[in-house]
């Protein structure tokens, strides 16, 4: 059955099948696929059919007692089952090994037969070799004395040829003197010599080594004449050089005599550039100045376009630009004493370590020999090139200063190289940084007088309008002075000059920037140096180029101030004020702008201590307080002189009946607009008191009714002459007092505030100077009226005007002779008609 | 340490004119001359009380016209000059005249105090200085310590130097200067120099000062443009003599050494409104004091540029050792110019501001409003310039 069952089996068995019933097996015999004691944790297990640990017994007993007896039936059909399965496994592996060990006897039994044949070759092969051994000895034997022989003849024959060489020696230097082979011949003579040497005591040597000294030596003196002529090449010198040390030439003197040499042909390329700098006469200058001058602004104007040839053009020498310069003076000056350097040390430093020069310390005494030399001739070089740098004076365009001077340094760096010790980059780096920072100076002068320059400009366009104007005034028959007529004209165009002018300052110091940056471009070689990442942008641009500009012109204002404070007419008043709105524009935005500009664009780190920005702009506000305040001093000056003149000059006592207002007073009326109009155009209205009303009249009557009568009543009772002054104290108790010529804040109404005060408080003291008849009286009150309707709306607060008005009108009262007030009616017809 | 209270006096009219009674060296008093166009004019001579801290006043009249100019004869305290505007025909003439006060008029005010209000006595005028030649009077200057004999007088565009004869009741001009120039020139104020044997006179006119030499009558120097505007007044430095201050319409007080009139050795710009009146102290000449349109009374201490910039140094030797090193340090101490105390009692325009001649640590000043005000250096910096 079990065959059958095989059968069947094995014929329908598909490889998984296989698979498992091995896996089965392995099982059953406690190995898992790996060869290895299956760990499974349940193997511990009793009833576990598979386990190592299985009890019949109990798990017999345990089916008994958990099963019913229809599962007990299926429990044991399916364990036949598998019994049955199991046994034809087993079966079927018994019978692949069988025949896997019957093939295997086989080859082993067939092995064995193949191996006793093989020992017999061995055997015979062992045999033979040892009569090859035997043979081979005895013919060495027979041929050892033709072997010594054939080597001593051999040793003969290269002495031979070597005493043929030293025979031959004294004719093959003539051959190569003649030549002129002379590397040829030293290399001969060197390796003849210690042979020469040593056998000098045998007379036919000695003749030889005669001949060779003679030759040698005028071979030496031929070199050394080479030498000394210096016609040759700088390969051709170091060449015979290096020949006249192999001839035991003294080291030292070869090092002077190369240096000096050399130094001949530096001071040809010095010389050369010296020409270039030198025919600098006088007059070249002058002309250089003025024409530079005019490059200079052209450049000013448009920085891009200015080419660099016309910053350099001027002088007739300096037809080669800086540039130009500094690239011959690299190509022909340093690289020439780069070669110099390299070919030095090849031949006395490099190439006397190897030999035995070594010892006589000569690298050592050679190198100072070149340092002194390189320090010597860079020394003359850069007081040329600092010559020529200090030429360089138009600051058009600065990129090409900066190409120079970085080709200047670059070129250095060979040098550096080449030359560790030495101090010759320090030195060129001082030479640029000196450059820079002299550039940075020329710059602010620049910027200083470019501004000065627009401040002209912006004179001259002030000035035209009023000079058409004050034309016309004369011709018109005003007799009073051109100052105001300047702030009639020029409103229309002063917004535009204040823009301008800022915006023409804020490019010429972005232009600047501009080329004061390219000093830090990344792909200029010094530019990495400590001094231009860190002193050249906080203490050289920022302070002394930006800090020191922004504070020349909050200087220059407030010279503007002090040196016309006097005068008053010398700075026309429009500029005043337009420089007062620039200082402060500057304090509110302008400064930090600038500053933050130069701080981005030049990353300054502040390792010294900066001027800060509150600083500047406290400065600013500063001047434009000054400005502002000498504005309203200058322009009240104006108004007051024609007040002052309309009073003194007039005969007030013998004055007929007033029938107009005073055309003084239509003139003040209307240059207090005109400012009006000037100052609004740059400031803001600012704040003012709340207006009544009808400010202009009601005022007026205010003052002339109630309490203008009150005083003439006090006037007329003789009894009672305290009254007057009673009442005009009463009123000053509760008024404020005024300061006239105060600060002012920067608005409109504060700045009109000012003229007005100034102007009324001269008018009020002027009156007081003079005596009044009655019509005098009455003129003056058809003026102050006349005032009153035009002024109020001027001032902050028109209860100033109102008070000064009343204290006028008031004091001319007291000054008259005979006080009978006119009409307010009769006052207000004339007016209004006026 | 407290400084006394001012004291302030009211005159019932408006006031420009004032000064110290010169010749009066025990007593402290000063003269007002009122302006009034209406009402007879009055000078009231105003006596203060150091110790009870009270004025006194009497009031003398000035028939004449309203009173522009006042001086004090150094010699004779009775004797003043006025400069005074007079209307006639509806026409103003400025004149000036030498006034004598009644002798008695001391003794009449303190029997009837109330009495001299009303019923006050009248000036006895000693003589004219009116020359119908030379224009109106702007002011009369008596000679610096003199015997009361010589007075000039400014006239439009002339100086006149008067010699007063038989006490002081003829007046004839000895000699005369003009000011020649384009335009209508007129003197607007002047000082007489108590230095150089008072031989030096400095006048003012528009923006100009100049000096003049009395023996031949002729300019000796001229700052043009001493300042900006209108030149107001100008006073000599009693103990430098080359020393002069001026003040002006352009708020500014000036000193200027006369040697060098090219730029002014100092500038003060304290005030802000035109300056009336610059007064140096009698004997302490760093003492200034400045009065204004401003309502302003100012005392400045310029050390600087007085005749004793480092103190009193001779007092410090006598002191004992212990308090050399004390005092020492306080020597050393740099003083700076500066503004001692600015002074806000009055509330009109100040015109007029005067040392008293008795007291030198006392000054009095006028508003236009007829407020005299009394004020005293500040105790501290006195006892810093005495000691």
């Amino acid at each position: 059955m079990d065959g059958e069952a095989d059968g069947s089996v094995a014929a329908s068995e598909d490889p998984g099948r296989r698979r498992r019933v091995h896996g089965m097996l392995k099982l059953y015999y406690g190995l898992n696929e790996e060869g290895k004691a299956p760990e499974q944790p349940e193997s511990l297990d009793p009833c576990d059919i598979n386990g190592p640990h299985f009890d019949p017994e109990l798990y017999l007993n345990k089916l008994r007692r958990e099963c019913s007896l229809a599962e007990l039936m299926d429990q044991e059909t399916c364990m036949v089952k598998q019994i049955r399965s199991l046994d034809s496994d087993m079966q079927t592996l018994v019978y692949e090994n069988y025949n896997k060990f019957i093939s295997a006897t086989d080859t082993i039994r067939k092995m064995k037969n193949d191996f006793k044949k093989m020992e017999d070759e061995m055997d015979c092969l062992s045999a033979n070799m040892a009569a090859i051994t035997d043979f081979s000895a005895r013919i060495s034997g027979t041929l050892q004395d033709q072997h010594t022989q054939i080597t001593k003849l051999s040793g003969v024959h290269t002495l031979l040829r070597k005493l043929q060489f030293l025979f031959e020696l004294p004719a093959r230097l003539n051959k190569c003197l003649e030549l002129q082979a002379y590397a040829q011949a030293v290399s001969s003579h060197r390796r003849a010599r210690c042979v020469l040497q040593q056998y000098s005591h045998l007379p036919s040597f000695k003749g030889i080594q005669d001949d060779c000294h003679a030759i040698m030596d005028k071979l030496a003196q031929e070199l050394r004449q080479k030498f000394r002529d210096g016609g040759s090449s700088a390969k051709d010198l170091s060449e015979c050089v290096e020949l006249l040390l192999q001839l035991d030439e003294p080291a030292e003197e070869l090092c002077d005599k190369f240096l000096s040499h050399a130094r001949s042909r530096l001071e040809s390329d010095l010389q050369g550039l010296e020409a270039e700098i030198r025919p600098y006469p006088a007059t070249s200058t002058l002309k250089d100045a003025s024409a530079r001058r005019s490059s200079s602004t052209a450049a000013v104007g448009s920085p891009t376009d200015s080419s660099p040839k016309t910053s350099s053009l001027p002088s007739p020498s300096s037809n080669t630009d800086i540039l130009e310069f500094i690239d011959r003076g690299c190509n022909e000056f340093v690289s020439s004493l780069c070669l110099v350097i390299t070919s030095y040390q090849e031949l006395f430093i490099n190439h006397a370590q190897k030999g035995e020069l070594a010892s006589k310390n000569i690298p050592q005494m050679a190198n100072g020999k070149l340092h002194t030399f390189v320090d010597d001739l860079a020394a003359r070089y850069f007081s040329l090139v600092e010559r020529r740098i200090q030429e360089e004076k138009g600051v058009g365009d600065n990129s090409l200063l900066v190409r120079a001077l970085d080709r200047f340094h670059r070129r250095l760096q060979a040098v550096a190289k080449l030359l560790p010790g030495s101090a010759v980059p320090n030195q060129g780096t001082e030479i640029v940084v000196r450059a820079a920072t002299e550039r940075v100076k020329q710059y602010l002068c620049a910027l200083q007088s470019f501004y000065m320059d627009s401040l002209t400009d912006v004179r001259q366009a002030l000035a035209t309008p009023r000079l058409s104007v004050a034309g016309a005034s004369v011709a018109g028959g005003g007799a009073h002075l051109g100052g105001p007529a300047s702030g009639r004209d020029a409103p229309t165009s002063l917004p535009e000059l204040l823009s301008s002018l800022s915006a023409s300052i804020l490019n010429q110091i972005k232009s600047v920037l501009a080329s004061v940056h390219l000093f830090t471009a990344k792909d200029i070689t010094f530019s990495n140096k400590p001094y231009f990442k860190g002193e050249f942008c906080s203490q050289g641009v920022r302070e002394s180029l930006v800090v020191s500009f922004i504070k020349f012109v909050c200087q220059s204002s407030r010279q503007f101030c002090e040196s016309a404070g006097d005068k008053g007419g010398s700075t026309p008043p429009a500029l005043l004020l337009l420089l007062s709105r620039l200082c402060l524009d500057y304090e509110t935005s302008t400064i930090s702008y600038i500053l933050t500009l130069t701080d981005e664009q030049f990353l300054v780190q502040h390792h010294s201590p900066v001027t800060p920005v509150t600083t500047l702009c406290a400065e600013a506000r500063e001047a434009a307080q000054k400005l502002l305040n000498h504005y309203v001093k200058v322009q009240g000056l104006i108004i007051s002189q024609m007040l002052r003149k309309s009073v003194e000059t007039r005969d007030w006592v013998n004055t007929i009946e007033p029938r107009n207002v005073r055309a003084v007073m239509k003139r003040v009326v209307e240059d207090t607009t005109s400012i009006d109009v000037q100052v609004g155009l740059l400031y803001e209205e600012g704040v003012r008191k709340a207006h009544s009303s009808d400010s202009s009249k009601r005022t007026f009557s205010v003052y002339s009714s109630s309490r203008q009568q009150a005083r003439y009543a006090a006037s007329y009772t003789p009894s009672a002459p305290m009254d007057t002054n009673l009442l005009s104290n009463i009123h000053k108790l509760f008024s404020e007092r005024i300061d006239i010529f105060s600060s002012v804040e920067f608005n409109k109404v504060s700045v009109m505030t000012g003229i007005i005060k100034i102007s009324l408080k001269t008018f009020l003291e002027c009156v007081r100077l003079r005596t009044f008849g009655r019509y005098g009286l009455q003129q003056i009150q058809v003026d102050c009226h006349y005032l009153q309707m035009y002024l109020w709306r001027f001032v902050s607060d028109e209860n100033l005007v109102h008070f000064l008005l009343d204290e006028i009108v008031g004091s001319s009262a007291h000054r008259c002779l005979d006080p009978a007030p006119m009409e307010q009616s009769v006052i207000e017809v004339i007016c209004e008609r006026g | 340490m407290e400084d006394d209270a001012p004291v302030i006096y009211g005159l019932e009219f408006q006031a420009r004119a004032l000064t110290a009674q010169t010749a009066e060296t025990d007593a402290i008093r000063f003269l007002v001359g009122t302006q009034s166009l209406k009402f007879d004019n009055q000078i009231h001579i105003i006596d203060f009380d150091d110790e009870n801290n009270i004025i006194n006043k009497n009031v003398l009249l000035h028939q004449a016209g309203e009173i522009w100019h006042i001086g004090a004869s150094p010699a004779d305290k009775a004797v003043l000059t006025t400069c005074y505007n007079k209307t006639s025909d509806s026409r103003l003439v400025s004149c000036a005249a030498v006034w004598r006060m009644p002798s008695d008029w001391e003794t009449g005010s303190h029997e009837s105090p109330d009495d001299s209000a009303h019923n006050p006595q009248t000036l006895e005028l000693l003589c004219r200085l009116d020359d119908s030649a030379h224009g109106n009077a702007a002011c009369v200057l008596w000679e610096p310590m003199g015997d009361g004999k010589r007075v000039i007088s400014l006239a439009d565009n002339n100086a006149l130097l008067w010699d007063l004869q038989e006490s002081s009741t003829q007046a004839t001009v000895s000699s005369t200067a003009t000011l020649e120039g384009k335009g209508q020139l007129k003197f607007t104020s002047g000082k007489w120099s108590p230095h150089h044997n008072c031989s030096q006179l400095a006048t003012a006119n528009d923006t100009c000062i100049r000096g003049w030499d009395l023996r031949t009558m002729s300019q000796i120097y001229c700052i043009e443009n001493a300042h900006g505007q209108l030149v107001r007044d100008l006073d000599f430095n009693p103990n430098r003599q080359y020393y002069l201050a001026s003040c002006g319409d352009d708020c500014k007080v000036k000193f200027w050494d006369v040697r060098n009139v090219q730029e002014p050795v100092k500038t003060l710009e304290e005030h802000s409104h035109w300056v009336w009146s610059v007064r140096y102290n009698h004997s302490h000449d760093q003492l200034v004091l400045t009065a204004s349109s401003d309502s302003r009374l100012i005392l400045s201490n310029m050390v600087s540029i007085s005749s004793e910039p480092f103190g009193h140094l001779v007092d410090d030797e006598e002191l004992s050792e212990g308090e050399e090193n004390h005092q020492e340090d306080k020597g050393k101490e740099p003083l700076k110019d500066s503004v001692v105390s600015t002074y806000e009692e009055h509330e009109d325009s100040v015109y007029a501001a005067e040392w008293s001649s008795a007291d030198p640590w006392l000054f009095a000043s006028l508003s236009y409003d007829g407020r005299l005000v009394i004020n005293r250096v500040p105790r501290a910096l006195k006892y810093r310039i005495l000691l």
